[in-house]
């Protein structure tokens, strides 16, 4: 019991202090791999309060994907740092930003500590009827079966988020391959790593997509285990993106939203609502909705990191 | 039997997070990034790996423990690649004398 309370203090006064941290240093790389170590921090957090989903999906695409994201952006502003740094803010301005932030973080802590006590709960219903989706992961039944909506909504801003990174593209590239291309060492140790790891990283991956039915996992987390290892051998320049006008690789950003909307709409006449479920067919449709999903989230996620189209289309 | 387990978890454990601690100084006190790239490494290597040995004991079965030694690997293949790429760099931005 002292042990754990140990900790967890200890947990926290290191969120606190690398969150801090990430905020007041100047450096944005700094701040990038602050952030980084963040995510990975409240991954742990989200072990021990047993939330496992939860943690997965933070040590995925918190400490890991938004991380590769932002280290691409920093490295792109890099030239014009400087002149921004520059230009500092009027006092004003800062006071302005400075009570802004104080008044959101004040009213989420208000919000916090005025919770009631016990918190208000859907477990007990969740525990009630997840029999009926034949599924033993409750996080799983709640995302595909019971707030089966928001999940798709979730999907489709995915492929949103990525329309407004091809939004980027010169027009004289429109339809080209994104990113640069990558040089490949054939004897370097990054085309080692990305011959020996991606094997172990799809065997992962699908795994983790599997057992989210039954125990924590789910089609994020694979998503992105997935996402990871194409982007290692794109960056080791083993393989090459392909360019964004290729319908095969359209066709498996829609998958996951069409076929999640394809057996949504089915349910109404079927079940008699949206998104609803034949009586005995609900888990052999929520797979088939999450491998779906499991594509389209690997390809955007790989496609968000390498950003808009760089080069023409010609290999 | 169990005694001498529980010994051998505190002992390799403890000798783990010494590898830790000490990995931690030298990433903090040494002078430049190959040698701190080498205190780095060493925590991770011999540091998680004394630990996995001392947890060996402990999990439920042989499947578990497949999985502690495999993210023990796991770590090792991503330290030394991690820490080779950024001693290129560091060597390539400044060539040795």
């Amino acid at each position: 019991m002292i042990g754990g309370i140990f900790v967890d203090g200890g947990l926290l006064a290191m969120v606190v202090v690398v969150a801090v941290w990430t905020i007041l240093v100047r450096d944005s790389f700094a701040a990038v791999i602050g952030y980084a170590c963040y995510g990975l921090l409240l991954a742990f957090a989200w072990v021990r309060l047993a939330a496992i989903d939860a943690a997965l999906t933070e040590a995925a695409i918190g400490g890991g994907l938004t991380s590769v994201l932002l280290i691409r952006a920093v490295v792109r502003l890099r030239a014009t740092e400087a002149s921004a740094q520059a230009e500092t803010p009027g006092r004003l301005q800062r006071i302005l930003a400075a009570v802004l932030s104080a008044a959101v973080a004040g009213a989420l802590g208000v919000v916090v500590l005025g919770l009631p006590e016990p918190a208000p709960s859907l477990a007990p219903r969740v525990a009630e009827h997840i029999a009926s989706t034949g599924l033993g992961n409750a996080v799983t039944a709640v995302l595909l079966a019971f707030r089966a909506i928001d999940t798709l909504l979730e999907a489709v801003v995915l492929v949103y988020a990525l329309v407004a990174v091809w939004a980027l593209t010169p027009d004289r590239f429109w339809g080209g391959r994104p990113g640069p291309k990558y040089a490949v060492e054939p004897n370097g140790m990054l085309a080692y790593l990305a011959r020996l790891l991606p094997p172990l990283g799809i065997v992962v991956g699908i795994y983790v997509f599997w057992v989210g039915a039954d125990l924590p996992g789910g089609k994020f987390q694979a998503g992105t285990l997935l996402a990871a290892m194409w982007l290692l051998t794109i960056m080791a320049g083993l393989t090459d993106v392909p360019p964004i006008s290729r319908r095969l690789l359209r066709i498996a950003l829609a998958a996951g939203t069409v076929v999640f909307l394809a057996i949504g709409f089915a349910g109404v006449p079927l079940a008699g609502a949206f998104l609803a479920y034949p009586e005995g067919f609900a888990k052999p449709l929520i797979l088939l909705i999450e491998a779906a999903s499991m594509v389209s989230i690997a390809v955007t996620l790989g496609l968000l990191v390498v950003g808009p189209p760089e080069r023409s289309g010609a290999p | 039997m169990s005694l001498l387990l529980d010994v051998w978890t505190v002992a390799a454990v403890t000798a783990g997070l010494f590898f830790f601690l000490a990995g931690t100084v030298g990433l903090l006190r040494f002078p430049d990034t190959l040698t701190r790239l080498h205190a780095l490494t060493k925590a991770d290597n011999l540091g998680l790996g004394l630990v996995v040995l001392g947890l060996l004991p402990r999990v439920d079965g042989p499947l578990a423990g497949l999985k502690l030694i495999c993210v023990w690997l796991l770590a090792l293949l991503a330290g030394a690649t991690a820490s080779q790429l950024i001693a290129r760099l560091a060597r390539r931005a400044r060539p040795p004398a």
